[in-house]
C-alpha cells in the first residue's frame, strides 16, 4: 500500500509542479542555474565515461572476433549499434541517477529539513514549481548531452579499434555506416527525453517530500538513486518492447 | 485579526492541539508561550497553513482559511511574514538578495529599489557589514536578523515569528522585541510570536497565550501574567532565577 501511496504522491506532485507558475524573470534565471548544474556539471564525467566505455567495447568485441571469416568492419558496427541504443541513453543515464539525481535529493531534501520550503510555502510561492519546474525544463536538454556521449563513444572506440591495432581505419568506418537505421537514432533520443524526466521528477520527489535531518537526506539520496536507475530500466524495457519488436 | 476556533490537531495517535479557541488581534504583539512539547510551534504552523488541521478555522480578518482555495490560500500567504526557529535563508543567496527575494517575487521593483528597501530594513536590524556575505558565513544571530529583515521587507499584514530571540545576545533581542513592537504598531499588523523568553513578555507581551499539553490554559497581558493564581503559568514564569529573585525582593 505504502507503494501504491508514494505512485500517487509522485503523480500528485507532478501535476502540481505546473500550475501556479513563479514569476518569469525569477524562472528563467532558475532555469539556467539548474542547466548549468545539472548539464553543463555533467559534461566532463559523461565525456569521460563515454569515450572510454566506446574504446572498451571497441576492444571487447575485437577480441571475440576470432574467427578469420568476420570481417573487421564487425568491430566498428558493434560498437554503433551498442553505443547508440544503449550505451550512450540508458548506461549513462543510471550513471547520471547516482550524479544528478543524488544532487537534486540532497539540495531539496536539505532545504526540507532546514524549512527553506516552508519558508517559500509561507511567502505564497508554488514551492514545487520554485524548485523542480526549472529542473524538468533543464533537463530538456539532456539529449544533448547524451549526443555528445554517443559521439565521444565512438571517437573512442575508434581511437582503440584503429590505434589499438584491432582494425584498419577503412573497415572500422564502413562498419560505422553498414546497416543504418535512422529509427534507432530516434528511439535512442525518445526513450533519453523519457529518462531526463524521470531523472528530474523521481529524485525531486525523494528530496521534497523527506522527513527528518542529515541521515535522512543522505538516506533519500541513495532511495532516489535505486528508484531513479530501476524507472530507467523498466521504461527502457517498455520502450525497446514498444518501438523496436 | 486572526482568530482561532475549536481548533485540534493530531499526528497519528498523538493529539497535539486539543480543541482550543482564541483571537489575536491587530497592532498588538501577541505571544505564544508554554514549555517544549506543549504545541506552540504546531500551533503556529497550523495557523500558517503548514499543517491542515483536523477539525477547527483558522479566521484571517473574515476569512476563513480552509475555505479559501489554493489561488486565494496563496494570495493570503503572500501578505504573511515568517521568522523560522532555524532561520530558513536560501544557501545560494546573499544576505542582501535574501531580503529583498519577497520583493523580487511580488512587487515591480527594479533592483536598485529592491537593494534600496532590503538595505533600509538591513539597518533597522542592525546587520552591518553583511550584505554580500551567503548565510553559511555569517553567525546565528546575524543569521536570525536577517530572517527578521526578510519578513518585515514585504510590509506584511500578518507577521509570524518562532523564537525570533534565540541565539541572539540581550541588547539585540531587546532591540529586536522592540523593532517587532513598533512595525507592529506603525503597521497595524497581527503578530503572533512563538518564544520561551520572559524578557520578550515583559517588554512586549500585549496579549499572551500560555499552552500547556495541547490545550490553552490561560491568556491575559503581561501585566496580568505576574498576578495569576494559575499554578503552571507560575512556574513557567519563575522558573527563571532572575525572576525568582526579582519576586523575592518584591516580597521582602
Amino acid at each position: 500500500m505504502s507503494y501504491l501511496h508514494s505512485i500517487g504522491e509522485y503523480f500528485l506532485m507532478i501535476k502540481n509542479t505546473f500550475v501556479k507558475p513563479t514569476k518569469g524573470k525569477v524562472l528563467r534565471d532558475l532555469i539556467f542555474k539548474e542547466i548549468d548544474d545539472l548539464i553543463i556539471g555533467s559534461l566532463g564525467i559523461v565525456a569521460f565515461i563515454s569515450f572510454f566505455v566506446g574504446a572498451v567495447v571497441a576492444i571487447q568485441t575485437a577480441l571475440n572476433l576470432n574467427n578469420p571469416l568476420l570481417p573487421k568492419s564487425l568491430i566498428g558496427f558493434a560498437a554503433r549499434q551498442s553505443i547508440i541504443l544503449e550505451f550512450a541513453p540508458t548506461f549513462v543515464s543510471v550513471i547520471m541517477a547516482g550524479k544528478v539525481g543524488s544532487f537534486i535529493t540532497s539540495s531539496i531534501g536539505t532545504m526540507r529539513v532546514t524549512e527553506q520550503i516552508d519558508a517559500l510555502e509561507v511567502m505564497g510561492i508554488n514551492s514545487l514549481n520554485y524548485l523542480v519546474f526549472p529542473k524538468i525544463v533543464a533537463m530538456l536538454i539532456y539529449p544533448f548531452l547524451i549526443a555528445i556521449g554517443m559521439f565521444l563513444g565512438i571517437i573512442g572506440a575508434y581511437t582503440a579499434a584503429v590505434y589499438g591495432g584491432f582494425a584498419p581505419s577503412n573497415d572500422f568506418l564502413s562498419g560505422l555506416q553498414q546497416d543504418f537505421i535512422p529509427f534507432q537514432l530516434f528511439y535512442a533520443f525518445f526513450k533519453t527525453f523519457l529518462f531526463a524526466f524521470l531523472l528530474a521528477t523521481i529524485p525531486a520527489y525523494h528530496g521534497y517530500f523527506m522527513r527528518g535531518g542529515a541521515l535522512e537526506v543522505g538516506k533519500a539520496s541513495t532511495t532516489s538513486f535505486v528508484w531513479t536507475s530501476v524507472a530507467i530500466i523498466l521504461v527502457n524495457f517498455i520502450t525497446t518492447q514498444l518501438l523496436l519488436s | 485579526m486572526i482568530e482561532v476556533k475549536e481548533i485540534r490537531k493530531s499526528f497519528g495517535d498523538n493529539e497535539v492541539l486539543k480543541g482550543f479557541s482564541t483571537k489575536f488581534e491587530s497592532g498588538k504583539t501577541n505571544l505564544i508561550i508554554g514549555t517544549s512539547g506543549s504545541g506552540k510551534t504546531v500551533f503556529l504552523k497550523t495557523m500558517l497553513g503548514l499543517f491542515k488541521p483536523d477539525s477547527g478555522q483558522i479566521i484571517y480578518d473574515g476569512n476563513p482559511y480552509s475555505e479559501l482555495d489554493d489561488e486565494h490560500q496563496r494570495d493570503l500567504r503572500e501578505q504573511i511574514g515568517m521568522v523560522f526557529q532555524g532561520s530558513a535563508l536560501f544557501d545560494s543567496m546573499t544576505v542582501e538578495e535574501n531580503i529583498a527575494f519577497p520583493l523580487k517575487m511580488f512587487t515591480k521593483m527594479k533592483k536598485k529599489e529592491r537593494i534600496e528597501r532590503a538595505n533600509v530594513v538591513i539597518n533597522r536590524v542592525n546587520l552591518e557589514n553583511a550584505n554580500h556575505k551567503l548565510p553559511s558565513e555569517i553567525s546565528g544571530g546575524m543569521q536570525k536578523r536577517v530572517a527578521i529583515a526578510r519578513s518585515i521587507v514585504n510590509n506584511p499584514k500578518y507577521l509570524f515569528c518562532d523564537e525570533p530571540n534565540s541565539g541572539l545576545d540581550p541588547n539585540t533581542a531587546t532591540v529586536i522585541d522592540n523593532l517587532i513592537r513598533e512595525i507592529t504598531i506603525e503597521q497595524d499588523i497581527t503578530t503572533i510570536i512563538n518564544t520561551h523568553d520572559m524578557n520578550s513578555v515583559m517588554e512586549i507581551g500585549d496579549h499572551i497565550v500560555y499552552l500547556q499539553k495541547g490545550h490553552l490554559a490561560w491568556e491575559g497581558t503581561k501585566d496580568e501574567i505576574f498576578k495569576t493564581d494559575n499554578k503552571d503559568v507560575t512556574n513557567f514564569v519563575y522558573s527563571s532565577n532572575l525572576f525568582k529573585m526579582v519576586r523575592e525582593a518584591q516580597n521582602s
